[in-house]
């Protein structure tokens, strides 16, 4: 772990892959559209390997391992050579870090093991790659909304980002952090847990949104669109008058270019 | 591999409907396990070294399961040097049925017994009325379950979904002698279940227990209980019977200071617990003058040579894993089929009894994968690692079969995902199909199987642009700088 400038000039220019998600990719573009403006205005150079399609998380967690395999070869393949990989998903990066080395072991690929383990470690989601590698905690950010933030299970649980994203939060100026009652309790999206189970996923989620309104926040953050796009999915349809905005999106929103949140609007127009 | 009295049952996603309509049930739920789960934070933060507890109780676990036939037969020969017997049962009907003889061998047809969750497991109660025996439940929770003809919904506390007034009921409908003026103050329920009991205790033949450890090296076993009723159990009869499950094991009394620290913690959320019984063999003028030791396998050695789902049995049934769960703290126990309900349930049920019921196919699905179980147990299992582990065995398992919808769809969308180029083509159809959706960038209304998404929430809609097109677009081959946003 680097030491942390909290200074945007904290780190030389570095060359960054961003692993976008075919979530992000397919349905929420803005969000890898403020990590490319984002890491860009901090002085790195961005690459977008076109090679890319998708971690196998849905795959994989829902039992169709023999499926996900393919997908493991090819973000191997899409991704070797990077110094540093950032995602906007703690989940898909989870799914890298842990489990693409078991996919490969459990396929007795030996050259997919290889490959995994000399990649996995350089897959960061954005808030650790902002603080921890990168050694930063005020991007210079402006967003001028009373925001919560909800710390996903993967990024909490598997990745360990800690309170790392509400340290990025926390610098973001005009915005006012509030607290999020029983914040670590998962919002029950759960991939296809979601659809499976729908009723406990909506009886979970009733409970998150009832929090995210006692919170009386505009504007609810997290780092995983698909948790989002779940507790955001509920919120519309109560027509509660509360945005979900990626992490991303709030980080890479200046006084400049001020972003809109979700909802408001309904596509970012470059 | 069989569980008798657990035949069936819905699977998980239809019970768990029917429990949630149960708003006294969630809230009941929500209390209590929300209560247990901060006092647990708090004893758990008290000690330095919870880690390296945790640590070295998965490592003695891992290396007793590793060498288990080796301390199976050292305990066998240390039980029976220490006058004990020791019988060994392969499923729950071999169990049940040594366990009918030797209590008709002892010239009596009632029993009296201790908290058991491997005694739920061969529903050896109903076994055992089969045969003319009436076994009695003495721990107050089991006593509340068998009186009101229910079923357990909680390792640690079996009628957390009962409260008091239910409790009060089920006393004055179920026990003659319950007094008539019985409220539902906690202590005069319990008091009368004291006295109840106290009758039974003194005048039973035979104690039946499970127990929470054995020790190999002397051939000791270790109840570990709140209440009191198992020490008089294990302690006042002329005959004690304990069913075992082989995965119970542990090689020396050295380690058993490990779990000791780590159990009351977790279960109860206390320093220590009150009761901790420890018996080797059958001693002259001290206790019972008769002991049956027996050793359950009942699934335990197939899911011993399963690599990732063998974790499992390094269970210490404390149930952490229950009070810290989203789901379970909604739904309750009894949707997960099983004595072993919640996170560890899903795990360890599908693969004692196998996968072939649609409920035991459905369990390893009952998760949102949030990990909230993995951080807590104090034996380290990997409870989210082995739940898509199993799925996976439950998808491979109907691979045979010639049509599944869902294959289908995860066979294709994976075939989609493989390749940039078709994730592009279709990322276009879908910017594509936009205007069929409206101009609110929601869809309200999606077709079966995804309607279970849309009955509650609103699905995004594609936007015009996907990522990649944008990126091709502004920063491509042929964009200029004018280009770039």
């Amino acid at each position: 772990m680097l030491i942390d400038c909290g200074d945007v000039r904290g780190m030389g220019p570095m060359r960054i892959a961003l692993f976008v998600t075919c979530l992000t990719d397919t349905l929420f573009p803005g969000t890898g559209q403020a990590v490319v403006r984002l890491l860009e205005r901090l002085g790195h150079q961005v690459e977008f390997p076109e090679g890319q399609t998708c971690c196998g998380q849905m795959h994989f967690n829902t039992g169709y391992r023999r499926e996900s395999l393919p997908m493991a070869r090819g973000f191997a393949a899409a991704f070797a050579g990077y110094d540093a990989i950032v995602s906007p998903s703690a989940s898909c990066t989870a799914m890298v870090r842990e489990y693409h080395g078991q996919l490969a072991d459990e396929a007795g690929d030996a050259r997919l093991a290889r490959a995994v383990a000399g990649i996995a470690p350089r897959v960061h989601d954005l808030s650790t790659l902002l603080t921890e590698v990168l050694g930063v905690t005020d991007v210079g950010a402006y967003f001028p909304h009373r925001v919560t933030y909800h710390p996903t299970c993967h990024s909490l649980r598997m990745l360990r980002v800690g309170d790392a994203p509400l340290r990025l939060l926390r610098e973001v100026r005009g915005l006012e952090l509030a607290g999020l009652p029983d914040a670590e309790s998962c919002c029950g999206f759960g991939g296809t847990f979601s659809i499976k189970n729908p009723d406990v996923s909506a009886a979970m989620c009733a409970d998150k949104v009832a929090a995210v309104h006692q919170s009386r926040a505009e504007v609810l953050c997290a780092a995983d669109n698909s948790c989002l796009m779940h507790i955001g999915g509920a919120l519309t349809r109560q027509r509660a008058g509360v945005s979900v905005m990626h992490l991303a999106e709030i980080l890479a929103s200046t006084e400049d270019q001020p972003a809109v949140p979700r909802g408001h609007e309904t596509a970012v127009t470059p | 591999m069989s569980m008798p009295t657990y035949l069936g049952l819905p699977p998980f996603p239809e019970a768990a409907a029917a429990a949630l309509e149960d708003s006294q049930l969630r809230h009941n739920l929500a209390h209590a396990t929300g209560v247990i789960r901060a006092k647990r934070a708090g004893v758990v933060a008290e000690l330095s070294d919870w880690e390296q507890l945790r640590a070295a109780a998965k490592a003695i676990k891992d290396h007793t399961l590793a060498h288990l036939d080796h301390y199976l037969l050292r305990l066998e020969e240390t039980v029976t040097r220490a006058g004990g017997h020791v019988h060994w049962a392969e499923d729950a009907a071999e169990a049940n049925a040594i366990v009918a003889s030797l209590v008709h061998a002892a010239g009596t047809d009632r029993v009296v017994k201790v908290k058991s969750i491997a005694t739920d497991e061969t529903g050896l109660n109903e076994a055992l009325a089969a045969d003319g025996i009436t076994a009695l439940e003495t721990d107050l929770a089991e006593l509340i379950i068998q009186l009101g003809h229910d079923r357990s919904s909680h390792i640690l506390v079996p009628a957390i979904h009962r409260n008091r007034s239910e409790i009060r009921e089920i006393f004055l409908r179920e026990m003659p002698d319950a007094p008539r003026g019985l409220t539902d103050d906690p202590r005069e329920l319990a008091a009368a279940a004291r006295e109840h009991l106290r009758r039974a205790f003194l005048s039973a033949k035979v104690g039946v227990s499970g127990a929470n450890f054995a020790i190999a090296d002397t051939g000791s076993l270790v109840v570990v209980e709140s209440e009191g009723n198992g020490r008089m159990c294990v302690t006042l009869p002329e005959t004690l019977i304990s069913v075992v499950g082989v995965e119970k094991i542990l090689p020396s009394w050295r380690d058993l200071e490990v779990f000791l620290a780590l159990l009351p913690r977790s279960s109860t959320a206390e320093r220590m617990n009150p009761y901790t019984s420890i018996w080797s063999g059958a001693a002259p003028g001290d206790g019972p003058r008769d002991f049956h030791l027996v050793l359950l396998d009942n699934g335990r050695t197939a899911t011993l040579a399963d690599r990732i789902g063998r974790q499992a049995l390094r269970c210490i049934r404390c149930s952490a894993c229950l009070n810290v769960c989203p789901v379970y703290e909604r739904v309750g126990g009894h949707a997960y089929g099983s004595p072993y309900p919640g996170p560890i349930g899903a795990i360890l049920s599908p693969q004692l009894r196998g996968m072939s019921s649609p409920l035991d196919q459905s369990l390893p699905y009952a998760s949102s994968l949030c990990g909230a179980c993995y951080d807590v147990c104090p034996v380290a299992i990997n409870i989210p690692e082995a739940l898509v582990y199993l799925r996976s065995k439950s998808v491979d398992a109907k691979r045979k079969k010639k049509f599944s919808p869902e294959r289908t769809l995860f066979g294709v969308t994976a075939w989609g995902l493989r390749s940039p180029r078709r994730l592009k083509a279709a990322q276009r159809a879908a910017s594509a199909s936009r205007k069929l959706v409206g101009r609110s960038g929601t869809i309200r209304r999606l077709p079966p199987p995804l309607s279970g998404w849309t009955d509650t929430r609103d699905a995004p809609a594609p936007p015009p642009e996907s990522f990649r097109a944008w990126w091709a677009r502004t920063r491509g081959p042929g964009s200029t700088p004018e280009d770039r946003p």
